[in-house]
């Protein structure tokens, strides 16, 4: 028992600096799951004051791009109030009403909430911006994150009580379902880590006609963002001859170096639509178990 | 201004400098984040024991860690900096120790060639060790060699420039204090 006291007091040094680097590799390689853990989401609100500090001051440098942007959207929404169209037959009127479902059977799948990117990376392999709003405001986890211009920006991943982390389309392990607004076929838009000016949009068979311009859309079959936000433009065409389909090169159309302002989009269903899958696969697999 | 007071602030300001400045800066290539913050651990004084090197080494990664939203990443890289540092200290300082009376590394304590090596060194285990961990998650052989060589080219670059830029005004080490 001695020598033990000994030989811990005679390679303390070692001994700590061995532990210490475990904790960190610990830290490290299993990020994924301990992001959920209590102190780092204590750290999260520490670095979002000091962050939203720091924005204050940076927000000054992109206010011209930024109003430019809120004008076009606003523009694009006046255009859509009722008061531009006029009903020909003056016998029925048209009434908006904002309850949750309706009488024409119309029901609200998506709500949308305005916040503030407070911080933003576009430089690492795996990118995340902060934003000043968590789950005090009714932010939750799998929520989607469009910009201002209304093009998809990323997901939240992580909340605290008045920030959250929100992983940037540019992350390599993002996937994001979206399909060609031309044909309707559905992919998988991804990023590669290199540059961030551009995703990769794969999975989309050779069959399809495809050109260099054409529009990619978030598609109809995601769980977190709704049909028909703009995801970017086709801007280079390969083939991965593999398995006979396309790897497209897509130009982002959010501009992830100057995000400020965002919209977080919570999908209404989403609860419902991932219990429905998850209890699809379980009865499969027991299917497949169970002798026919 | 004690040494713990001046230590504070030193680490506040490499932080702040780092996260706001040289994170956000577009790069001059998508290789290349220059990195300046474990400057800090370099010009901590002779006098802090190895234990406490390991401690404040760490505590420094993690901090920047937090902002980067990279758990254990820089807090493993600059552990092994503070592990480091004294055998570098030890081989490249003077043996006789009357003529070595300063406080904390610097250029004028260890002659320039040195603590350019000392510097080096350093620098290069840094961002050798860091960017391995980043390169077992994503990434080909090339790229990281190229990362390496490149990152450590700008970090020393920004380093002698800080050197040059603010020189320190050291006090001796004296029986009386």
């Amino acid at each position: 028992m001695r020598n033990i006291f000994l030989f811990i007091r005679r390679y303390r040094t070692i001994l700590t600096f061995l532990i210490l680097q475990g904790v960190a590799l610990w830290f490290l390689f299993n990020y994924n799951r301990f992001h959920r853990a209590k102190f780092l989401g204590v750290a999260n609100e520490m670095t979002g004051r000091i962050n939203s500090q720091y924005n204050r001051v940076e927000d000054y440098f992109f206010l011209r791009l930024e109003n430019q942007r809120l004008n076009r959207l606003n523009d694009s929404l006046l255009n859509l109030l009722p008061r531009n169209f006029a009903s020909k037959d003056t016998t029925v009127q048209v009434v908006e009403d904002s309850v949750m479902s309706d009488t024409t059977g119309k029901y609200r799948r998506y709500i949308s909430r305005p916040a503030v990117v407070v911080y933003n990376t576009v430089n690492a392999k795996k990118n995340y911006f902060q934003i000043n709003r968590g789950a005090n405001q009714g932010i939750k986890d799998n929520m989607a994150v469009i910009s201002s211009d209304g093009s998809a920006a990323g997901i939240v991943v992580n909340v605290s009580a008045n920030f959250s982390q929100v992983m940037s389309l540019l992350h390599i392990q993002n996937s994001v379902s979206a399909s060609l607004k031309r044909s309707g076929d559905f992919g998988t838009a991804e990023w590669d880590g290199n540059d961030p000016r551009f995703l990769i949009l794969k999975r989309i068979p050779k069959t399809t006609e495809v050109k260099k311009g054409d529009t990619v859309l978030t598609s109809s079959v995601s769980f977190n963002f709704p049909p028909g936000y703009m995801v970017g433009t086709i801007s280079e065409i390969n083939f991965d001859n593999a398995n006979g389909m396309y790897l497209l090169k897509v130009k982002t159309s959010a501009n992830f170096y100057n995000l400020q302002q965002v919209h977080v989009i919570e999908n209404l269903d989403y609860n419902e639509q991932v219990k429905l899958n998850a209890e699809t696969k379980v009865k499969i697999e027991q299917v497949k178990k169970s002798p026919r | 201004m004690s040494d713990f007071l001046r230590n504070i602030l030193r680490l506040a300001a490499f932080i702040l400098l780092q996260v706001y400045v040289l994170n956000k800066i577009p790069h001059l290539h998508r290789f290349i984040t220059p990195y300046i913050y474990y400057l800090f651990i370099l010009w901590l004084p002779f006098s802090v024991s190895r234990m406490w090197l390991l401690i404040i080494g760490f505590l420094t990664g993690l901090i920047l860690d937090y902002f980067t939203m990279t758990p254990g990443l820089h807090a493993a890289a600059c552990l092994l900096v503070a592990y480091v540092r004294p055998f570098v200290i030890n081989i490249l300082t003077p043996k006789d120790s009357s003529e070595f009376n300063y406080r904390e590394p610097s250029p004028k304590a260890m002659q320039w060639t040195p603590y350019a090596v000392y510097v080096f060194i350093l620098t290069l285990l840094h961002h050798g060790y860091m960017v391995f961990l980043e390169w077992l998650d994503v990434g080909s052989f090339l790229d990281f060699i190229i990362k390496v060589i490149a990152t450590t080219g700008i970090s020393l670059l920004l380093i002698f420039t800080a050197e040059l830029l603010f020189p320190r005004r050291l006090k001796f080490r004296t029986n009386t204090a």
